[in-house]
Protein backbone atom coordinates (compact mmCIF):
# COMPACT_ATOMS: atom_id res chain seq x y z
CA UNK A 1 0.00 0.00 0.00
CA UNK A 2 1.37 3.40 -0.88
CA UNK A 3 2.08 5.93 1.84
CA UNK A 4 -0.64 8.62 1.79
CA UNK A 5 0.74 11.17 4.28
CA UNK A 6 2.95 14.13 3.39
CA UNK A 7 6.47 13.03 2.53
CA UNK A 8 9.55 15.23 2.87
CA UNK A 9 11.20 16.18 -0.41
CA UNK A 10 14.93 16.32 0.37
CA UNK A 11 16.70 19.34 -1.12
CA UNK A 12 20.33 20.50 -1.20
CA UNK A 13 20.03 21.85 2.36
CA UNK A 14 18.11 18.97 3.91
CA UNK A 15 19.50 15.89 2.13
CA UNK A 16 22.18 15.12 4.77
CA UNK A 17 19.46 15.07 7.45
CA UNK A 18 17.23 12.63 5.59
CA UNK A 19 20.17 10.43 4.53
CA UNK A 20 21.19 10.19 8.20
CA UNK A 21 17.76 9.26 9.53
CA UNK A 22 17.81 6.26 7.18
CA UNK A 23 20.90 5.16 9.16
CA UNK A 24 19.09 5.93 12.45
CA UNK A 25 21.22 8.99 13.12
CA UNK A 26 20.01 12.49 13.96
CA UNK A 27 22.15 15.24 12.42
CA UNK A 28 21.96 18.94 13.12
CA UNK A 29 23.87 21.91 11.73
CA UNK A 30 26.14 24.10 13.82
CA UNK A 31 28.47 27.01 13.28
CA UNK A 32 32.07 25.82 13.11
CA UNK A 33 33.25 29.00 14.83
CA UNK A 34 30.66 29.56 17.58
CA UNK A 35 29.44 25.99 18.00
CA UNK A 36 25.86 27.28 18.02
CA UNK A 37 23.35 24.78 16.64
CA UNK A 38 20.65 25.76 14.15
CA UNK A 39 17.54 24.19 12.68
CA UNK A 40 15.95 24.07 10.10
CA UNK A 41 19.06 23.72 7.93
CA UNK A 42 20.26 26.66 5.85
CA UNK A 43 23.18 27.30 3.53
CA UNK A 44 24.70 30.06 5.67
CA UNK A 45 24.86 30.67 9.40
CA UNK A 46 23.19 33.93 10.48
CA UNK A 47 25.42 36.95 10.12
CA UNK A 48 27.70 36.12 7.24
CA UNK A 49 28.90 33.78 4.55
CA UNK A 50 29.99 31.03 6.94
CA UNK A 51 28.84 27.51 6.03
CA UNK A 52 27.37 25.44 8.86
CA UNK A 53 28.68 21.91 9.51
CA UNK A 54 26.57 18.80 10.12
CA UNK A 55 27.16 16.87 13.34
CA UNK A 56 25.38 13.97 14.99
CA UNK A 57 23.42 14.95 18.09
CA UNK A 58 22.23 13.01 21.11
CA UNK A 59 18.60 12.62 20.04
CA UNK A 60 17.53 13.62 23.54
CA UNK A 61 15.52 16.63 24.54
CA UNK A 62 12.44 17.97 26.26
CA UNK A 63 8.90 18.83 25.18
CA UNK A 64 8.67 22.62 24.67
CA UNK A 65 5.06 22.77 23.43
CA UNK A 66 2.58 20.29 22.00
CA UNK A 67 -0.83 19.88 20.42
CA UNK A 68 -3.22 16.96 20.25
CA UNK A 69 -4.96 16.60 16.90
CA UNK A 70 -8.52 15.36 17.41
CA UNK A 71 -10.27 16.34 14.15
CA UNK A 72 -8.26 14.63 11.39
CA UNK A 73 -7.25 16.93 8.51
CA UNK A 74 -7.28 15.80 5.74
CA UNK A 75 -9.92 13.52 7.22
CA UNK A 76 -9.34 10.50 5.00
CA UNK A 77 -5.61 10.46 5.62
CA UNK A 78 -5.50 10.92 9.39
CA UNK A 79 -8.78 9.28 10.46
CA UNK A 80 -7.05 6.23 11.89
CA UNK A 81 -4.39 8.29 13.69
CA UNK A 82 -6.37 10.66 15.91
CA UNK A 83 -5.80 11.58 18.60
CA UNK A 84 -2.11 12.10 17.86
CA UNK A 85 0.47 14.42 19.40
CA UNK A 86 2.72 16.88 17.57
CA UNK A 87 5.37 18.55 19.69
CA UNK A 88 8.08 21.14 19.44
CA UNK A 89 11.02 19.39 21.03
CA UNK A 90 13.94 21.29 22.45
CA UNK A 91 16.98 19.12 21.87
CA UNK A 92 19.76 19.04 24.48
CA UNK A 93 21.92 20.88 21.93
CA UNK A 94 19.60 23.92 22.18
CA UNK A 95 17.58 23.80 18.95
CA UNK A 96 13.94 22.94 18.44
CA UNK A 97 12.34 20.60 15.92
CA UNK A 98 8.80 19.38 15.34
CA UNK A 99 7.92 15.71 15.56
CA UNK A 100 5.39 13.30 16.99
CA UNK A 101 5.41 11.97 20.54
CA UNK A 102 4.64 8.26 20.36
CA UNK A 103 4.36 5.46 22.91
CA UNK A 104 2.70 7.97 25.25
CA UNK A 105 -1.00 8.79 25.70
CA UNK A 106 -1.73 12.40 24.67
CA UNK A 107 -2.94 13.28 28.18
CA UNK A 108 0.39 12.13 29.66
CA UNK A 109 2.46 14.61 27.65
CA UNK A 110 3.68 17.57 29.69
CA UNK A 111 5.94 20.60 29.30
CA UNK A 112 9.55 19.75 29.97
CA UNK A 113 8.96 16.01 29.66
CA UNK A 114 12.24 14.29 28.67
CA UNK A 115 12.08 12.50 25.34
CA UNK A 116 14.40 10.51 23.08
CA UNK A 117 14.41 9.87 19.37
CA UNK A 118 13.31 6.70 17.60
CA UNK A 119 12.98 6.05 13.89
CA UNK A 120 10.11 5.02 11.67
CA UNK A 121 10.79 4.00 8.10
CA UNK A 122 7.80 5.09 6.01
CA UNK A 123 9.15 4.53 2.47
CA UNK A 124 12.38 3.25 0.95
CA UNK A 125 13.61 6.83 0.79
CA UNK A 126 12.26 8.35 3.98
CA UNK A 127 12.70 7.49 7.64
CA UNK A 128 11.05 9.92 10.08
CA UNK A 129 12.60 10.77 13.44
CA UNK A 130 9.90 10.45 16.13
CA UNK A 131 10.16 10.86 19.90
CA UNK A 132 9.03 8.89 22.94
CA UNK A 133 9.33 9.45 26.69
CA UNK A 134 12.96 9.00 27.81
CA UNK B 1 12.13 52.56 13.06
CA UNK B 2 9.00 54.55 13.74
CA UNK B 3 6.35 55.43 11.16
CA UNK B 4 6.51 59.21 10.96
CA UNK B 5 3.34 60.41 9.17
CA UNK B 6 1.06 61.08 12.13
CA UNK B 7 -2.31 62.54 11.03
CA UNK B 8 -1.02 63.34 7.53
CA UNK B 9 -3.19 60.71 5.81
CA UNK B 10 -6.75 59.59 6.23
CA UNK B 11 -9.20 56.86 5.30
CA UNK B 12 -11.95 58.55 3.35
CA UNK B 13 -13.90 55.64 1.89
CA UNK B 14 -14.78 52.08 2.82
CA UNK B 15 -16.45 49.32 0.86
CA UNK B 16 -17.21 45.64 1.14
CA UNK B 17 -19.10 42.82 -0.49
CA UNK B 18 -21.45 40.42 1.22
CA UNK B 19 -19.63 37.85 3.35
CA UNK B 20 -20.68 34.34 2.33
CA UNK B 21 -19.61 30.71 2.25
CA UNK B 22 -19.92 30.43 -1.51
CA UNK B 23 -19.82 33.64 -3.52
CA UNK B 24 -20.17 31.92 -6.90
CA UNK B 25 -18.02 34.76 -8.26
CA UNK B 26 -14.44 35.36 -9.25
CA UNK B 27 -12.17 36.80 -6.58
CA UNK B 28 -11.40 39.69 -8.93
CA UNK B 29 -15.06 40.67 -9.13
CA UNK B 30 -15.30 40.63 -5.33
CA UNK B 31 -12.26 42.90 -5.15
CA UNK B 32 -13.66 45.21 -7.80
CA UNK B 33 -16.99 45.53 -6.01
CA UNK B 34 -15.36 46.40 -2.68
CA UNK B 35 -13.03 48.92 -4.36
CA UNK B 36 -15.84 50.57 -6.35
CA UNK B 37 -17.98 50.87 -3.22
CA UNK B 38 -15.06 52.40 -1.29
CA UNK B 39 -14.35 54.89 -4.10
CA UNK B 40 -18.03 55.91 -4.22
CA UNK B 41 -18.14 56.16 -0.42
CA UNK B 42 -15.23 58.61 -0.61
CA UNK B 43 -17.20 60.71 -3.10
CA UNK B 44 -14.67 59.98 -5.82
CA UNK B 45 -14.68 58.61 -9.33
CA UNK B 46 -12.51 55.77 -10.55
CA UNK B 47 -10.49 58.32 -12.55
CA UNK B 48 -9.41 59.93 -9.27
CA UNK B 49 -7.61 56.76 -8.18
CA UNK B 50 -3.96 56.35 -9.14
CA UNK B 51 -2.76 53.66 -6.75
CA UNK B 52 -4.05 50.23 -5.81
CA UNK B 53 -2.56 47.85 -3.24
CA UNK B 54 -3.47 44.39 -1.98
CA UNK B 55 -1.96 41.40 -0.19
CA UNK B 56 -2.30 37.74 -0.91
CA UNK B 57 -1.21 34.14 -0.51
CA UNK B 58 -1.58 33.55 -4.26
CA UNK B 59 -5.30 33.40 -3.53
CA UNK B 60 -6.41 36.91 -4.46
CA UNK B 61 -6.87 39.01 -7.57
CA UNK B 62 -3.76 40.95 -8.62
CA UNK B 63 -3.95 44.72 -8.21
CA UNK B 64 -3.42 45.34 -11.92
CA UNK B 65 -6.35 43.04 -12.73
CA UNK B 66 -8.68 44.91 -10.43
CA UNK B 67 -7.41 48.25 -11.73
CA UNK B 68 -8.16 47.02 -15.25
CA UNK B 69 -11.67 45.78 -14.43
CA UNK B 70 -12.75 48.93 -12.63
CA UNK B 71 -11.07 51.19 -15.16
CA UNK B 72 -8.31 53.01 -13.28
CA UNK B 73 -6.84 55.05 -16.15
CA UNK B 74 -3.21 54.85 -15.05
CA UNK B 75 -2.40 52.98 -11.87
CA UNK B 76 1.06 54.26 -11.10
CA UNK B 77 1.35 52.38 -7.85
CA UNK B 78 -0.23 48.95 -8.33
CA UNK B 79 1.37 46.53 -5.92
CA UNK B 80 0.61 43.15 -4.36
CA UNK B 81 2.24 42.27 -1.09
CA UNK B 82 2.88 38.63 -0.20
CA UNK B 83 1.47 38.63 3.31
CA UNK B 84 -0.63 36.65 5.72
CA UNK B 85 -2.63 37.85 8.69
CA UNK B 86 -0.08 40.60 9.13
CA UNK B 87 -1.15 42.31 5.91
CA UNK B 88 -4.21 44.45 6.64
CA UNK B 89 -2.53 47.41 8.31
CA UNK B 90 0.71 46.84 6.45
CA UNK B 91 -0.80 47.68 3.06
CA UNK B 92 -2.68 50.66 4.46
CA UNK B 93 0.55 52.05 5.91
CA UNK B 94 2.28 51.27 2.60
CA UNK B 95 -0.29 53.44 0.86
CA UNK B 96 0.61 56.41 3.07
CA UNK B 97 4.28 55.88 2.27
CA UNK B 98 3.56 55.72 -1.46
CA UNK B 99 1.59 58.97 -1.37
CA UNK B 100 4.25 60.65 0.78
CA UNK B 101 6.86 59.58 -1.77
CA UNK B 102 4.85 61.13 -4.58
CA UNK B 103 4.03 57.81 -6.24
CA UNK B 104 0.26 58.34 -6.01
CA UNK B 105 -2.35 60.72 -4.65
CA UNK B 106 -5.30 58.47 -3.93
CA UNK B 107 -4.77 54.80 -3.16
CA UNK B 108 -7.33 52.01 -2.83
CA UNK B 109 -6.30 49.11 -0.58
CA UNK B 110 -8.21 45.83 -0.65
CA UNK B 111 -8.23 42.19 0.36
CA UNK B 112 -10.42 39.78 -1.57
CA UNK B 113 -10.74 36.04 -1.24
CA UNK B 114 -12.95 33.04 -1.82
CA UNK B 115 -11.66 31.82 1.52
CA UNK B 116 -14.33 29.16 1.94
CA UNK B 117 -15.39 28.09 -1.54
CA UNK B 118 -12.00 28.49 -3.21
CA UNK B 119 -8.48 28.37 -1.81
CA UNK B 120 -8.79 27.61 1.91
CA UNK B 121 -5.84 28.94 3.91
CA UNK B 122 -3.61 26.04 4.90
CA UNK B 123 -5.50 23.84 2.49
CA UNK B 124 -3.10 24.33 -0.37
CA UNK B 125 -0.38 22.11 1.02
CA UNK B 126 0.02 19.04 -1.13
CA UNK B 127 1.34 15.67 -0.02
CA UNK B 128 4.85 16.46 -1.15
CA UNK B 129 6.44 18.45 1.64
CA UNK B 130 8.89 20.84 -0.02
CA UNK B 131 11.08 23.42 1.67
CA UNK B 132 10.16 24.42 5.19
CA UNK B 133 7.08 22.19 5.05
CA UNK B 134 9.26 19.07 5.13
CA UNK B 135 9.90 19.83 8.81
CA UNK B 136 6.20 20.09 9.73
CA UNK B 137 3.71 18.31 7.46
CA UNK B 138 5.25 14.80 7.63
CA UNK B 139 4.34 14.81 11.34
CA UNK B 140 0.69 15.65 10.63
CA UNK B 141 1.25 19.34 11.50
CA UNK B 142 -0.53 20.85 8.50
CA UNK B 143 -3.39 23.26 9.17
CA UNK B 144 -3.46 26.75 10.69
CA UNK B 145 -5.42 25.64 13.76
CA UNK B 146 -2.70 23.03 14.29
CA UNK B 147 0.03 25.65 13.85
CA UNK B 148 -1.50 28.15 16.24
CA UNK B 149 -2.50 25.64 18.90
CA UNK B 150 1.23 25.23 19.53
CA UNK B 151 1.41 28.93 20.48
CA UNK B 152 -1.72 28.84 22.62
CA UNK B 153 -0.38 25.81 24.52
CA UNK B 154 2.78 27.68 25.36
CA UNK B 155 0.73 30.54 26.83
CA UNK B 156 -1.21 28.02 28.93
CA UNK B 157 2.01 26.34 30.11
CA UNK B 158 3.66 29.60 31.14
CA UNK B 159 0.70 31.54 32.50
CA UNK B 160 -2.09 29.10 33.34
CA UNK B 161 -4.52 30.57 30.80
CA UNK B 162 -7.93 28.86 31.03
CA UNK B 163 -10.64 27.75 28.57
CA UNK B 164 -13.02 30.20 30.26
CA UNK B 165 -10.69 33.05 29.28
CA UNK B 166 -10.53 31.88 25.67
CA UNK B 167 -14.30 31.44 25.81
CA UNK B 168 -14.85 35.01 26.98
CA UNK B 169 -13.18 36.26 23.79
CA UNK B 170 -15.33 34.01 21.59
CA UNK B 171 -18.51 35.07 23.42
CA UNK B 172 -17.63 38.77 23.25
CA UNK B 173 -17.17 38.57 19.48
CA UNK B 174 -20.43 36.68 19.07
CA UNK B 175 -22.37 39.13 21.22
CA UNK B 176 -21.14 41.96 19.00
CA UNK B 177 -21.87 40.06 15.79
CA UNK B 178 -25.48 39.70 16.87
CA UNK B 179 -25.81 43.47 16.31
CA UNK B 180 -24.12 43.42 12.91
CA UNK B 181 -26.21 42.55 9.89
CA UNK B 182 -23.07 41.74 7.86
CA UNK B 183 -21.94 39.07 10.32
CA UNK B 184 -21.96 35.43 9.22
CA UNK B 185 -22.57 34.02 12.72
CA UNK B 186 -25.31 35.79 14.67
CA UNK B 187 -26.72 33.14 16.98
CA UNK B 188 -26.11 33.53 20.72
CA UNK B 189 -23.17 31.69 22.32
CA UNK B 190 -23.00 30.73 25.99
CA UNK B 191 -19.96 29.52 27.88
CA UNK B 192 -21.52 26.08 27.78
CA UNK B 193 -21.84 26.31 23.99
CA UNK B 194 -18.17 27.27 23.84
CA UNK B 195 -16.99 24.52 26.17
CA UNK B 196 -18.98 21.89 24.29
CA UNK B 197 -17.97 23.00 20.80
CA UNK B 198 -16.15 20.28 18.88
CA UNK B 199 -12.55 19.57 19.94
CA UNK B 200 -10.40 20.25 16.87
CA UNK B 201 -6.83 20.32 18.07
CA UNK B 202 -6.03 20.72 21.77
CA UNK B 203 -6.12 23.27 23.22
CA UNK B 204 -8.58 24.55 20.54
CA UNK B 205 -12.27 23.88 20.28
CA UNK B 206 -14.25 24.85 17.20
CA UNK B 207 -15.25 28.21 18.71
CA UNK B 208 -11.60 29.19 19.24
CA UNK B 209 -11.17 29.18 15.46
CA UNK B 210 -12.22 31.94 13.05
CA UNK B 211 -14.67 31.59 10.19
CA UNK B 212 -13.79 30.93 6.58
CA UNK B 213 -15.39 33.45 4.22
CA UNK B 214 -15.80 34.56 0.64
CA UNK B 215 -15.76 38.33 0.29
CA UNK B 216 -13.75 41.51 -0.04
CA UNK B 217 -13.05 44.75 1.81
CA UNK B 218 -11.48 47.98 0.57
CA UNK B 219 -10.49 51.41 1.86
CA UNK B 220 -9.48 54.65 0.13
CA UNK B 221 -6.44 56.51 1.46
CA UNK B 222 -5.54 60.09 0.65
CA UNK B 223 -3.91 63.11 2.26
CA UNK B 224 -5.55 64.71 5.29
CA UNK B 225 -5.82 67.93 3.31
CA UNK B 226 -7.80 66.33 0.47
CA UNK B 227 -9.79 64.21 2.94
CA UNK B 228 -11.35 67.30 4.47
CA UNK B 229 -13.21 68.01 1.20
CA UNK B 230 -14.79 64.56 1.04
CA UNK B 231 -18.29 63.55 2.16
CA UNK B 232 -17.44 61.71 5.37
CA UNK B 233 -15.63 62.87 8.46
CA UNK B 234 -12.00 61.84 7.80
CA UNK B 235 -10.56 59.02 9.85
CA UNK B 236 -6.92 59.99 10.36
CA UNK B 237 -4.10 57.49 10.52
CA UNK B 238 -2.53 58.61 13.77
CA UNK B 239 0.02 55.86 14.22
CA UNK B 240 1.25 52.65 12.75
CA UNK B 241 3.80 49.90 13.09
CA UNK B 242 4.82 46.85 11.15
CA UNK B 243 7.30 44.10 11.86
CA UNK B 244 8.19 41.38 14.26
CA UNK B 245 10.99 39.84 16.21
CA UNK B 246 14.07 37.87 15.20
CA UNK B 247 13.80 34.66 13.13
CA UNK B 248 10.34 35.29 11.69
CA UNK B 249 10.62 32.03 9.77
CA UNK B 250 10.57 30.82 6.18
CA UNK B 251 6.86 31.40 5.56
CA UNK B 252 3.63 32.30 7.34
CA UNK B 253 3.36 28.86 8.95
CA UNK B 254 6.91 28.35 10.11
CA UNK B 255 7.80 29.49 13.61
CA UNK B 256 10.25 26.74 14.58
CA UNK B 257 12.98 29.27 15.37
CA UNK B 258 10.74 31.78 17.18
CA UNK B 259 12.23 32.54 20.61
CA UNK B 260 9.14 31.93 22.76
CA UNK B 261 5.67 31.06 21.51
CA UNK B 262 4.00 32.38 24.67
CA UNK B 263 4.10 35.79 23.02
CA UNK B 264 3.98 36.90 19.41
CA UNK B 265 5.16 39.73 17.17
CA UNK B 266 3.23 42.39 19.10
CA UNK B 267 5.82 42.16 21.87
CA UNK B 268 8.17 43.81 19.37
CA UNK B 269 5.75 46.39 17.90
CA UNK B 270 4.29 48.19 20.89
CA UNK B 271 6.95 50.81 21.50
CA UNK B 272 7.03 51.91 17.87
CA UNK B 273 3.26 51.97 17.62
CA UNK B 274 2.63 54.17 20.66
CA UNK B 275 5.57 56.42 19.81
CA UNK B 276 4.28 56.94 16.27
CA UNK B 277 0.85 58.02 17.55
CA UNK B 278 2.07 59.89 20.61
CA UNK B 279 -0.44 58.15 22.88
CA UNK B 280 -0.54 55.25 25.35
CA UNK B 281 -2.83 52.21 25.57
CA UNK B 282 -5.01 54.08 28.08
CA UNK B 283 -6.05 56.52 25.33
CA UNK B 284 -7.65 53.81 23.16
CA UNK B 285 -11.47 53.88 23.17
CA UNK B 286 -12.11 50.78 21.10
CA UNK B 287 -9.91 48.06 19.58
CA UNK B 288 -10.27 45.74 16.60
CA UNK B 289 -7.85 42.93 17.41
CA UNK B 290 -6.90 40.22 14.94
CA UNK B 291 -8.72 37.15 16.20
CA UNK B 292 -7.93 34.34 13.83
CA UNK B 293 -7.95 32.37 17.07
CA UNK B 294 -9.08 33.40 20.53
CA UNK B 295 -5.58 33.26 22.01
CA UNK B 296 -4.18 35.78 19.53
CA UNK B 297 -6.24 38.51 21.23
CA UNK B 298 -4.44 37.79 24.50
CA UNK B 299 -1.01 38.04 22.91
CA UNK B 300 -1.85 41.35 21.18
CA UNK B 301 -3.19 42.85 24.42
CA UNK B 302 -0.08 41.78 26.30
CA UNK B 303 2.40 42.63 23.57
CA UNK B 304 1.01 46.13 23.09
CA UNK B 305 1.02 46.79 26.82
CA UNK B 306 -2.70 46.84 27.72
CA UNK B 307 -1.68 44.47 30.51
CA UNK B 308 1.49 42.75 31.64
CA UNK B 309 2.90 39.73 29.86
CA UNK B 310 0.93 36.66 30.90
CA UNK B 311 -1.99 38.63 32.33
CA UNK B 312 -4.11 38.69 29.18
CA UNK B 313 -6.35 35.91 30.48
CA UNK B 314 -7.46 37.66 33.67
CA UNK B 315 -7.52 41.02 31.80
CA UNK B 316 -10.30 39.97 29.40
CA UNK B 317 -12.59 38.74 32.19
CA UNK B 318 -15.21 40.67 34.13
CA UNK B 319 -16.70 42.46 31.14
CA UNK B 320 -13.63 44.57 30.38
CA UNK B 321 -13.66 43.80 26.63
CA UNK B 322 -17.47 43.89 26.20
CA UNK B 323 -19.17 46.88 24.59
CA UNK B 324 -19.77 48.66 27.90
CA UNK B 325 -16.34 47.74 29.29
CA UNK B 326 -13.09 49.65 29.60
CA UNK B 327 -11.73 48.35 26.28
CA UNK B 328 -14.44 47.14 23.89
CA UNK B 329 -12.96 44.85 21.25
CA UNK B 330 -14.05 43.47 17.88
CA UNK B 331 -17.27 45.40 17.84
CA UNK B 332 -18.45 43.94 14.51
CA UNK B 333 -17.88 40.38 15.70
CA UNK B 334 -14.32 39.96 14.52
CA UNK B 335 -12.89 37.17 12.45
CA UNK B 336 -14.46 34.73 14.90
CA UNK B 337 -18.04 35.79 14.20
CA UNK B 338 -18.31 38.51 11.52
CA UNK B 339 -16.16 37.11 8.70
CA UNK B 340 -12.61 36.26 7.82
CA UNK B 341 -11.49 38.72 5.18
CA UNK B 342 -7.96 38.20 6.43
CA UNK B 343 -8.33 40.94 9.01
CA UNK B 344 -9.30 43.71 6.61
CA UNK B 345 -12.85 43.75 7.94
CA UNK B 346 -11.37 45.01 11.23
CA UNK B 347 -10.18 48.17 9.44
CA UNK B 348 -13.67 48.80 8.06
CA UNK B 349 -15.28 48.45 11.48
CA UNK B 350 -12.69 50.83 12.96
CA UNK B 351 -13.68 53.45 10.40
CA UNK B 352 -17.39 52.92 11.04
CA UNK B 353 -16.88 53.30 14.79
CA UNK B 354 -14.93 56.54 14.31
CA UNK B 355 -17.57 57.91 11.94
CA UNK B 356 -20.24 57.00 14.48
CA UNK B 357 -21.88 54.72 11.91
CA UNK B 358 -21.85 51.44 13.83
CA UNK B 359 -25.54 51.56 14.70
CA UNK B 360 -26.62 49.50 17.68
CA UNK B 361 -23.07 48.37 18.34
CA UNK B 362 -21.63 51.92 18.31
CA UNK B 363 -19.24 52.69 21.16
CA UNK B 364 -20.29 56.07 22.50
CA UNK B 365 -17.86 58.92 21.87
CA UNK B 366 -15.26 56.65 20.26
CA UNK B 367 -12.38 58.88 19.16
CA UNK B 368 -9.38 56.56 19.00
CA UNK B 369 -9.42 53.02 17.64
CA UNK B 370 -6.64 50.43 17.48
CA UNK B 371 -6.56 47.89 14.67
CA UNK B 372 -4.18 44.94 14.69
CA UNK B 373 -3.32 42.31 12.11
CA UNK B 374 -1.33 39.14 12.55
CA UNK B 375 -0.94 36.51 15.23
CA UNK B 376 2.45 34.93 14.79
CA UNK B 377 5.97 36.15 14.03
CA UNK B 378 5.16 39.32 12.11
CA UNK B 379 2.28 41.72 12.49
CA UNK B 380 0.98 45.22 11.85
CA UNK B 381 -1.10 47.72 13.75
CA UNK B 382 -2.63 51.16 13.29
CA UNK B 383 -4.04 53.83 15.54
CA UNK B 384 -6.95 55.64 13.87
CA UNK B 385 -8.72 58.75 15.16
CA UNK B 386 -11.57 60.97 14.09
Amino acid sequence: MSYAKPLPVPDPESRPFWEATKQHKLLMQRSPTTGKFQFPPTTFTPGGLERPEWVEVSGRGKVFSWIVVRAPTPADIYAADVPYTVALIELDEGVRMASNIVNCAPEDVSAGMPVKVLYKQVTDEITLPLFEPA
Amino acid sequence: MTWALRDKYAITGIGNTEYTKNSGRTVRSLASEACLRAIADAGLKVEDVDGIVSFNFNDSAPAIGVASEIGVPAAGYAVDYLAGGNGANLITLAATAAIEAGLAKTVVCYRAMNGRSGFRLGGGRDMSAYGITQWTAPFGWITYPQAMAMWARRHIVQYGTTPEQFGEIAMTCRENAMLNERAMQRGPMTLEDYMHSKPIVDPFRKFDICLESDGACAVVITSAERARDMPHKPVYIMGGAYGGGPTQGDDFFDAIRWPDHAHNAFKYLGDDLWKSAGITPKDVDVAQIYDCFTYSVLMALEGLGFCKEGEGGPFVMGGRIRRDGELPINTAGGLLSEAYIHGFNHVLEAVEQLRGHSGERQIKDAEICLTTAGAMTCASAMILRN
